[in-house]
């Protein structure tokens, strides 16, 4: 075991002052590049990337993937894959700091590891599909779009938490 | 740092003026704080965000709106200070109905899965094993995405779609009104997870801190109430701000474009042309170029915020008048919206006339009825059609469209096509 796992993990910040933080983060991500902030289009655009490599011919005839990669557009040729290298390093650090780097698995008492590893990826399949879906995920669509007053933002905000709650009870068992 | 202050209001061009490796340099250290915003947050791990669910710890919900009525106060102040331009800020289209069904997959995916996208690159950061599944399964879905939704969905995907619509547009009131009532809102709500989180838990955490979360309260509020008072620039208040740099353009003569310029991109299929006649009415009923639309001065500004604003990066707007006068004006409005891309026809529609009138009638003599030349002492007046028309035929001359073989105009290209930059998130 390394030495920092054995050390004890830093307790979070408050919520409120994590929150400040991240709206004065955002708010600088608007003015220093006029867009918001985002982690599902980056995913996208390294997957169209490695396709690219291994099929061009399909990239160049499939409409969604030709705005990002057609002919000699390179799709890692975008800020917000920088700025996804960002949510990594900043996690990485913030996590090294505070004694929070663990090889570990969290789930609810009930289940088993993996279970919960089965279950983190069809959650990661859903979450993938519905945020290209709904052109952003909870910080793309919901957090930028809703800071800035998109109508659909909120909406979408709002199916977020109807999809969740109207479910929550039944997958009890995931985590309580 | 001269011309770095002279960039504001923003978003900053910085790629415009350091080179793309400084901008996506900026990028990387935004996603550095925000990274660690979201570690610092407990937003890394899945049982803190899964907790949300059952009420028993609301961080997330309270990370999450507090970002959001943050970040909107700021943008809001800045923008009625002047320091930030919210029509150049990318506000996230709505597409209705695909918003809403990928917002139900996602929280259903969210209560399976216990991370949303940026929170599990936070935990796969951390070295959480479940949130390398989660991001392995997240890839997936994206990958699936790509692959199938022109062939399953296309039509719904595209669809409900409302364009840059903002809740001021839907409840028709002034923004920052929308900003205090949603601070305060988001303050309320704030309250009553809290008194949930205590119910369920069966604790009194809610009176912890009570001193610091209750002068956070009043700042927001103050700094909303001071948002809504300012209220958000008016078109004429955002053109004083620009006049400085934007009059010498004018006074320079550098966007007012030749007729022959203006004519060589009608033709050019690369550029979207937009031409927009801003005479009265029965000027433009009596004669108007080819495709023109008829726009006048007092609907110019609330136009160009609603529809201009949102055109494809390679639109040309040229703004036209008898002469120049009220086209300038046109101009300035739309400028103050900041529309890219626009310019002036040279003298008008008399300089219209004046170059191709002749031409025309030369290439092809037995066309019906053409523009006639008034006689000089009418031809003097600034803003009045220099030429009499036996018709309102509108954009029936041939003059109108004209075409010209074997003609070689000379005049000064003006037009400097301007690429905005306005990316969406995800």
């Amino acid at each position: 075991m390394s030495e920092t796992a054995l050390k004890t993990a830093k307790p979070f910040a408050n919520p409120y002052v994590a929150g400040t933080l991240l709206g004065i983060v955002l708010f600088m991500a608007f003015l220093l590049t006029g867009s918001g902030l985002g982690a599902s289009g980056p995913i996208n655009r390294v997957l169209v990337f490695i396709e690219d490599i291994i099929a061009p011919q399909h990239v160049d005839t499939t409409p969604y993937l030709i705005p990002m990669a057609g002919g000699a557009t390179n799709p890692l040729d975008n800020a917000f894959v920088f700025l996804t290298i960002g949510i990594l390093i900043g996690g990485f650090v913030s996590g090294y700091f505070n004694n929070r780097l663990s090889f570990t698995t969290g789930k609810g008492p009930r289940i088993n590891n993996r279970t919960r590893w089965g279950m983190a990826f069809l959650g990661g399949i859903l979450m993938g599909y519905g945020a290209r879906f709904a052109r952003g995920c909870t910080s793309g669509q919901g957090l930028s779009g809703g800071a800035v007053l998109s109508v659909g933002s909120w909406v979408f905000l709002l199916a977020v938490f109807v999809g969740a709650y109207s479910v929550a009870h039944l997958l009890r068992k995931l985590w309580t | 740092m001269e011309q770095l202050l002279q960039a504001f209001p923003g978003p900053l061009p910085l790629e415009a003026m350091y080179g793309k490796l400084a901008f996506y340099l900026v990028a990387l250290v935004v996603g550095i704080a925000f990274g660690y915003s979201l570690e610092i947050g407990g937003f890394g791990k899945s049982t803190k965000l899964a907790a949300q669910f059952y009420f028993t710890d609301m961080t997330v919900f309270k990370v999450m709106f507090m970002g959001i009525i943050v970040a909107m106060v700021l943008v809001f102040g800045a923008s009625a200070l002047g320091w930030l331009d919210y029509n150049r800020v990318f506000v996230n289209p709505t597409y209705l109905w695909p918003g809403m069904v990928g917002g139900l997959i996602m929280g259903v995916g969210f209560v399976i899965g216990g991370f949303c996208p940026g929170t599990s690159l936070v935990a796969l950061a951390t070295l959480k094993k479940d949130g390398i599944a989660f991001v392995a399964g997240l890839t997936v879905g994206i990958f699936t995405f790509g692959e199938n939704i022109d062939a399953l969905f296309s039509d719904f995907w595209n669809s409900s779609n409302y364009g840059r619509f903002t809740l001021g547009d839907l409840f028709g009131v002034p923004l920052g009104v929308l900003v205090f009532s949603i601070v305060v809102m988001a303050l309320l709500l704030f309250w009553l997870v809290e008194y949930v989180e205590d119910q369920v838990n069966g604790q009194k955490e809610r009176f912890k801190n009570r001193k610091q979360k209750l002068s956070g309260a009043a700042i927001l509020i103050f700094v909303a109430a001071l948002v809504m008072i300012k209220g958000q620039p008016t078109v004429e208040q955002k053109w004083e701000w620009m006049a400085e740099t934007e009059q010498s353009r004018i006074d320079s003569r550098e966007v007012q474009i030749a007729p022959a310029e203006m004519l060589e991109f009608i033709d050019n299929d690369l550029v979207r042309t937009v031409l927009i006649d801003v005479r009265n009415e029965s000027d433009f009923n009596l004669f108007h170029i080819i495709d023109a639309q008829h726009v006048s001065l007092t609907e110019i500004g609330a136009k160009a915020e609603k529809e201009y604003l949102h055109t494809p990066v390679n639109t040309l707007f040229i703004v036209m008048s008898n002469d120049e006068q009220s086209a300038t004006e046109a101009w300035k409005l739309m400028r103050a919206q900041s529309i890219e891309n626009v310019y002036i026809l040279e003298h008008g529609i008399n300089g219209w006339l004046d170059t191709f009138n002749d031409l025309v009638i030369e290439s092809d003599p037995l066309a019906g009825n053409t523009p006639v030349p008034m006689d000089d002492r009418l031809a003097q007046e600034d803003e009045v059609l220099h030429y009499s028309f036996e018709a309102a035929l509108g954009s029936n001359y041939a003059v109108a469209d004209p075409v010209i073989h074997d003609h070689e105009f000379e005049f000064i290209p003006k037009v400097k096509m301007k690429v905005k930059k306005a990316s969406g998130g995800g």
